[in-house]
């Protein structure tokens, strides 16, 4: 094992799920038995060889994996460092959420779990939730903030083919929070056939550490695919957007204990970070509790949560996991922000230069690269972390207003 | 001894505790509201503190928080209400919130404000048994606050005497594991309080989660101490403007 300047290992949070002072089970007592039977079993079970060779059969065969590792060689040329685009909107449906969903149903299986339930911003951990619960035969409900079904119609329709229930969030903001609040509840009321699928590395321990690992494959392949292609194994930068924080979370794991590679993480800035309509959660946050785990969070003085803006789904919440949080605090990550029309300006940008059209979560990564300051000797992995499929009506708006 | 406590040695049955929530349906009608229980035949106040995110509680109760945030409801807001209440509240009164909001203000300040103003006893369900054990707990003694567990029918035995020897004032047994203002098969229920009852707890227990009326409220007094009545409470409050006339029939109409 690794370590960094003070020795501790940022892979690992201790027993009772903390990273520092972030993390822990804030839970009421009604999901004590769910979360203690996974905090028991979860270590355990992911490490069985049985459990490991279904999980890799399945990410090989159905996900597709291991994804491309792709030189960005016009994009390279512009920053003028080197720069790769790790390609996990070539996952089974389309960005790299599905990576924990495939970790998680097998586990629910194990566990011996009936039903399904999941919330989602963007739709994309709706959408591979969806699919897993298809392909294992189990039932499946996804809560949806009412305002994200409006401006995320594709991949509803997506959950719904698959088989799945969409039920609309109609609380607060009525976005990836709400959506979130809904299923604890959900979760609370049927506890005892219910798995609920957490879609990031938020909420109670051990959802945090567990997704992180599940996502961790990510930079597993990174290392390899890096070394064949630079002869090293590690990079100077990875760079990735955060919202809860999975796709970065995958994308730094097997880094976090090396301390010359830089980690980036791109926090969306919506019309501006001190423009009261933004999600940069590190930038305006402060210590508090959500769902289930102590980080950092948007919040009034008086501890209420502040409803956050992002021009895209997923990165439209108001918290960040307790690993970014800790990263964040203890200064081991470099915490950067893009506003929504940078993000749509790189979404473009990325589409003409590479012809990659990438989700605008995704697209907020590439608008930091110009300030990393980046040696043409660098070398720099960004985590494509979904495709923009589901973002084309957005897309379209912008080209229509360019007439 | 702690009212509560005192409250229990003299009635250890049909004791009937209502939550109400601070701010609502006015942000000046916390004190109103509170009289009017007390008037009206309540045993204990639970008074909630609103959050934005209430994961234990049902879609009545958010909607009542969300009210009284929009209403400007604050912990600093309420504890100025407070400052008086002993003038006119003589039964115990417990403060239910959860854990954000509390640590903004302070979990310090906040126990001894509580107790300064008069408040008897916290309920916080989304503080967990380790984090109370090693921080939070020796806090809210030191402060001579009483804490109440929550114990749903999924509690493990050995958890089960462990939040209650820690409890004091009461236990929350809360009738089957969901969030507020869900309706529940009682015969369930009554099986488990069988048990709990059973169990030689140290402290009353008092039941809560889909108490709505004098139905349920007799059936769960059976086997327990006691009620708690939460959701049914406030969409009662939600239909009218005259406080002190709503209590009145709706507490009528679960105790008579």
């Amino acid at each position: 094992m690794h370590s960094f300047n003070s020795g501790f290992d940022y892979q690992n949070p201790n027993f009772e799920g903390y990273y520092g002072e972030y993390g822990g089970a804030y839970i009421p007592e009604m999901l004590y038995g769910n979360v203690e039977t996974l905090k028991s079993q979860y270590l355990e079970i992911m490490q069985d060889p049985a459990f490991q060779s279904e999980f890799y059969a399945l990410l090989k065969d159905y996900v597709g994996r291991p994804t491309p590792l792709f030189y960005a060689e016009r994009l390279s040329k512009e920053i003028g460092t080197n720069i790769y685009l790790k390609r996990e909107d070539l996952c089974h449906t389309g960005a790299h959420k599905i990576n924990n969903t495939i970790g998680q149903i097998l586990l629910a299986q194990r566990l011996g779990k009936k039903k399904i339930i999941a919330e989602t911003g963007a739709g994309q951990h709706g959408v591979a939730t969806a699919t897993v619960c298809a392909l294992k035969g189990m039932e499946c409900v996804v809560y949806m903030g009412e305002k994200d079904i409006e401006r995320q119609a594709p991949n509803v329709a997506r959950m719904k083919m698959l088989g799945a229930k969409v039920v609309p969030a109609t609380s607060g903001s009525k976005t990836l929070k709400d959506a979130t609040n809904e299923a604890i509840r959900a979760w609370i009321n049927e506890p005892n056939e219910t798995h609920y699928i957490i879609g990031s590395v938020v909420g109670p321990h051990p959802y945090p550490d567990m997704v992180a690992r599940f996502q961790s494959v990510i930079s597993d392949e990174m290392r390899k695919q890096l070394k064949e292609k630079t002869g090293t194994e590690l990079p100077t930068h990875v760079v990735a957007c955060v919202g809860g924080g999975s796709n970065a979370a995958g994308a730094f794991y097997h880094f976090l204990n090396e301390p010359t590679v830089v980690l980036v993480a791109v926090e969306a800035a919506g019309h501006g970070v001190h423009s009261g309509m933004s999600a940069a959660t590190t930038q305006l946050g402060t210590t508090g509790i959500l769902h289930g785990s102590k980080s950092i969070l948007m919040q009034t003085p008086d501890g209420q949560v502040v409803e956050p803006h992002s021009i895209s789904a997923g990165l439209d919440y108001p918290g960040i996991g307790p690993l970014h949080a800790f990263l964040y605090e203890s200064k081991r990550g470099t915490f950067m922000s893009a506003t929504d029309q940078e993000a749509l300006d790189w979404a473009f940008h990325l589409s003409e230069i590479e012809g990659i059209i990438p989700a605008l979560e995704t697209a907020h990564a590439f608008a930091v690269l110009s300030k990393l300051n980046c040696k043409p000797t660098d070398v720099v992995v960004v985590c494509l972390s979904g495709r923009g499929d589901k973002d084309l009506a957005t897309y379209m708006n912008v080209m229509d207003l360019k007439k | 001894m702690s009212r509560l406590t005192e409250l229990f040695n003299k009635q250890n049955e049909r004791v009937l505790n209502v939550y109400c929530t601070a701010g609502f349906p006015l942000l000046d009608s916390t004190l109103k509201v509170m009289q009017s229980l007390q008037n009206s035949g309540t045993n204990i106040i639970e008074l909630g503190m609103p959050y934005s995110d209430p994961l234990a509680d049902g879609e009545v109760i958010q909607s009542s928080g969300n009210v009284a945030i929009a209403n400007g409801m604050t912990i600093e807001t309420l504890f100025s209400q407070l400052e008086k209440m002993r003038d006119s509240i003589h039964i115990p009164v417990v403060l239910m919130g959860y854990m954000n909001p509390i640590l903004q203000y302070g979990f310090e300040a906040f126990c001894k404000k509580a107790k300064q103003v008069g408040v008897d006893g916290l309920i916080l369900p989304d503080l967990p048994l380790y984090e109370f054990e090693n921080i939070y707990g020796s806090t809210i003694k030191a402060n001579g606050l009483d804490f109440v567990f929550l114990v749903t029918p999924e509690t493990p035995a050995e958890r089960l005497k462990k939040l209650d020897s820690l409890s004091t004032g009461f236990l929350y047994a809360v009738s089957s594991s969901a969030t507020t203002g869900k309706d529940k098969d009682f015969s369930k229920v009554a099986l488990y309080l069988q048990k709990l009852k059973s169990m030689n707890l140290k402290n009353p227990v008092l039941v809560g989660f889909g108490i709505k009326d004098k139905e349920t409220f007799d059936a769960v007094c059976a086997y327990s101490n006691g009620a708690i009545i939460g959701s049914a409470y406030i969409n009662a409050l939600s239909k009218g403007n005259d406080v002190a006339q709503i209590t009145e029939i709706f507490l009528k109409s679960v105790l008579n």
